[in-house]
């Protein structure tokens, strides 16, 4: 590919410093607007003015013997390793491992002494190569644009901090919990009475049954359907029930609540919404009837026969004068 | 000169200078200069805990009252520092508690701070003060009770997006009822309920409260008492801004805002009920700073509340402003200098809202005094980044998210070298720069030609070779710090501008073309150099010399190697050495 090529020939021949004649600056074609510069001209890039450090670093090399020793043991180690390194760095997926293990590639064949003639030549050389690898990147463009699907998610990227990460669902009751301790917990108390509690832990309300003195309280964040619900609050009722009503019962002899949701049983499931109104349960979505109430009721599906019988058209007064007891 | 002032009346003239670099450059003029200047300097300004030893600190300034210590790099914000790397507090807190018993001030960014710790800076100094902690962790609710029972004169707490181990909200309790001195307060981090009546009681006694920053678990119905018992707020972060609809409520919180006359700046706005927004309209008009980062309210509501706000300065946002927000903005809010807006659906791979570049341009076009801008797009194009540079060219803080890595100019297909280069050359004062999008050694050339002022480089998966580097290293005289993930960057430009990191704060490259043999020759010749490899495949000295690391950690000192690395951090000394871990 065309990329590799560019790279393999982009050696970085470093001059070393006061050698004036190799210094060779950024030659502009033309200018005096801004937006001319930034054409897609081939211009002469920059060589690399050197700074002192890396011949001072390379001349260390050359003189301390020791370390000269060091030097060709790690290039002589480079040099039979270099295969092996390069399938290693494609493995960890860098794909641009290709550039260095062929510059260790090129240094296996020179010796320590030619190391330091080597950056004194060759400005053309260098000066070509880049030339050559900018007029490739020219058309880089359209190789390495990206596919727009989606990508596989990257640690870190795109760079937002962790608590803004999911601003977005945060919106609804539920709250997404960050990996370490810290939980946030919208509240939704009233202010006239603390009907429901949205602690860190869950959505209590209130739930009472006809002919049951004591009330419950059930977690609605523990379900996630009206079934769910249904029969969980069949549960808590059944051993409670008033012992004379005989109604129902099935062949084990225990009393099951059934129908609350279809008006068929011998109980309805109401409950009061945000604005105080007492409604049946089951018309809403799941999520939306969640939100909103603020107590719920088992009432004798009797007493609200009536209302049945005379339909949905009946006001909210009517309503609430045939339920209260 | 034969003779000089007397010191007392140099000490009078140098107490005026409070800038670190003018008293840094005051402490170099001469021997005598520099004693009197290291005694009554009170502030002072650590960029890096490791670049400088408590105990080097203590020995030069013994009259220190007010410290500011930053720990782990950057890119730790997103979760690319491993944990455990360092940054603890602990050991200039030990320090300090010994040698500077007036210390007054403590501030802190990155870094971990424990239960330990925060007992120790309320029991030690006296006449402490101000304790911020910015993005810091390791420390509980417990720490916190620690602060407000034992700190008499406590103005500020402030605990800015640190992450706390919330036990419980028993800790503001711990206050107690003779505290009147607290100026500024914020919890907004924090989880757990605090006590409400704790809470209003506090607020209403210390009469120069001027900033408090509510958490999400304060309830919209609390917040109309706690105004009231501070009327003289400037500055205010709601808790949740939502609660069922109810008329009395709203105009409970309606007649609260009203009496705030001071307020110059909101923020919180969790959760938010649009309903109850119209409440906040008569502060509106003497806002300069407004946070709506955590509200997730659509456009048309942004819309209507920054119409009224035409003194704003500073806005931060989530990206459901759209472009017809961002021109609302353009036309209404001419006094705007930072504006900073954030993606609501980041991992969403189809745009969710209508936000574009457009909306950045106008922006840029119509807010003469813009000067630092955080955005997050989805698209971009170098027509678009020209015309900001062109009608910006006061930007001082440009940092553009491109969200899908190596974008292309959406309208070219080109990489958006062209764009980011107009931006270096036109804004001759840019002082932090962050890239996204496909970018070429091309873009670094013009930002090394051009970027002289930069002080801080963000580079993510850019580049094409070590050229790029070197430009950058070679080229930008002013920089600082340096962050790079994901580049194509090698040893032949950090060997050759190896001297260039002597002069900067500090230097991150994570997944990048770095060899281990490179670190240690970097790490033998620059002693003033940490070199520090960030490897959690185990010993670097068990790989070949050519492999590459997969991060490092570059910065100077003057304190030499540290010695809390954790056992995925291998220091390279100054024989090229990494040592051996002890299992």
């Amino acid at each position: 590919m065309e990329e590799g090529f560019a790279r393999n020939e982009l050696e970085l021949r470093l001059a070393p410093p006061g050698d004036q004649e190799l210094n060779l600056t950024h030659t502009k074609t033309t200018t005096n607007t801004t937006k001319h510069i930034f054409q897609e001209k081939d211009h002469n890039p920059s060589l690399l003015s050197l700074g002192n450090s890396y011949s001072t670093i390379i001349s260390h090399t050359t003189c301390s013997g020791s370390k000269r020793v060091l030097e060709n043991s790690w290039l002589n180690e480079s040099q039979t390793q270099t295969h092996k390194f390069s399938s290693l760095d494609t493995l960890n997926g860098t794909p641009w491992s290709s550039s260095c293990s062929k510059y260790y590639d090129q240094q296996k064949d020179m010796k320590k002494e030619s190391l330091v003639a080597e950056l004194q030549n060759t400005t053309e050389k260098q000066q070509a190569f880049l030339t050559d690898a900018s007029a490739v990147k020219n058309t880089d463009g359209p190789n390495t644009s990206q596919k727009r699907t989606a990508p596989a998610p990257v640690v870190g990227w795109p760079p937002i901090r962790s608590f803004r990460k999911n601003i977005a669902s945060n919106n609804s009751t539920k709250v997404k919990v960050e990996p370490k301790e810290q939980k946030l917990a919208p509240p939704l108390k009233s202010a006239n009475e603390k009907q429901v509690e949205n602690s860190c832990n869950g959505l209590f309300v209130k739930i009472n049954m006809d002919g049951v003195p004591i009330g419950r309280k059930v977690d609605l964040k523990a379900y996630d359907s009206y079934e769910k619900l249904s029969s969980s609050v069949d549960e808590l009722f059944r051993a409670q029930r008033d012992p004379s009503d005989e109604k129902i019962q099935n062949d084990e002899g225990d009393k099951l609540i059934t129908g609350l949701l279809d008006g068929r049983g011998e109980y309805t499931l109401v409950y009061e919404d945000n604005e105080g109104d007492r409604m049946l349960v089951g018309d809403v979505p799941w999520h939306m009837f969640v939100s909103a109430v603020k107590r719920l009721r088992v009432l004798k599906s009797s007493d609200l026969s009536s209302l049945f019988a005379d339909g949905r058209k009946q006001g909210k007064n009517r309503t609430e004068t045939a339920v209260i007891q | 000169m034969a003779y000089s002032f007397p010191e007392e009346v140099l000490e009078y003239v140098f107490s005026f200078i409070n800038s670190d670099k003018d008293r840094n450059a005051v402490s170099l003029v001469c021997k005598s200069w520099y004693e009197i200047e290291r005694w009554c300097r009170r502030r002072i300004f650590i960029g890096n805990c490791y670049a400088v030893s408590p105990g080097i600190m203590i020995r030069r300034f013994p009259e220190i009252r007010s410290v500011e210590i930053k720990g782990k790099p950057h890119f730790a914000d997103f979760n690319l520092v491993p944990e455990g790397w360092g940054g603890y507090v602990y050991p200039w807190v030990i320090a300090m508690s010994r040698a500077y018993p007036w210390l007054e001030e403590i501030r802190l960014k990155r870094m971990v701070v424990s239960d330990e710790c925060l007992e120790l800076i309320s029991k030690s100094f006296k006449n402490f003060k101000v304790l911020v902690m910015s993005s810091c962790e390791g420390f509980s609710t417990d720490g916190l009770a620690s602060v407000a029972a034992n700190c008499r004169n406590l103005k500020e707490l402030d605990l800015r997006e640190s992450e706390v181990e919330d036990l419980s909200g028993h800790w503001l309790s711990h206050f107690p009822d003779t505290c009147t001195s607290l100026v500024s307060l914020n919890i907004a981090c924090l989880g757990s309920e605090v006590s409400f009546s704790a809470l209003e009681r506090l607020v209403s006694r210390c009469p120069n409260l001027r900033m408090l920053q509510l958490n999400r678990a304060v309830p919209l119905e609390k917040l109309p008492n706690l105004l009231r018992g501070a009327p003289q707020l400037a500055e205010l972060g709601t808790g949740a801004y939502s609660a069922e609809l109810r008329p009395e409520l709203l105009s409970s919180l309606l007649d609260a805002f009203t009496g705030c006359k001071k307020l110059k700046g909101l923020s919180g706005f969790w959760d938010v009920v649009p309903a109850y927004l119209p409440a906040i309209y008569p502060v509106c008009h003497g806002l300069t700073s407004l946070n709506l980062s955590y509200a997730t309210i659509q456009s048309p509501d942004i819309s209507k509340l920054i119409s009224q706000c035409q003194n704003l300065q500073r806005l931060w946002v989530l990206d459901y402003i759209e472009d017809g927000g961002l021109d609302i903005l353009a036309t209404t809010c001419k006094n705007l200098e930072e504006l900073r807006v954030f993606p609501s659906d980041p991992y969403g791979v189809e745009q969710n809202v209508s936000l574009t570049e457009q909306g950045l341009v106008s922006v840029s076009e119509g807010c003469p005094k813009l000067q630092s801008v955080l955005y997050f797009c989805r698209r971009m194009s170098n027509a678009s980044l020209v015309t900001i540079a062109q009608n910006r060219p006061n930007l001082i803080r440009f940092r553009l998210c491109i969200i899908e890595a190596r974008a292309t100019d959406y309208l070219t297909l080109e990489p958006l070298d062209a764009g980011f280069g107009a931006i270096v050359e036109n804004c001759r004062e840019l002082r932090r720069l962050s890239l996204s999008g496909l970018l070429t050694d091309r873009v670094f050339e013009y930002i090394g030609k051009h970027a002289k002022k930069l002080e801080m480089l963000s580079i993510a998966f850019a580049g094409d070779g070590d050229l790029g580097l070197h430009h950058v290293l070679s080229g930008c005289e002013s920089l600082r710090k340096l962050e790079i993930r994901d580049s194509p960057f090698g040893d032949k430009a950090l060997l050759a501008n190896a001297a260039k990191l002597e002069t900067m704060r500090s230097l991150w490259m994570s997944s990048c073309s770095v060899s281990y043999g490179a670190c240690k020759l970097l790490g033998q010749r620059l002693p003033r150099l940490n070199v520090e490899v960030i490897d959690e495949r185990g010993t670097p000295e068990s790989r070949p010399e050519s492999c590459h690391i997969e991060k490092l950690y570059i910065y100077r000192t003057v304190a030499g190697r540290r010695f809390d690395t954790p056992d995925f951090i291998w220091t390279v000394d100054e024989e090229g050495n990494a040592p051996l871990r002890i299992a």
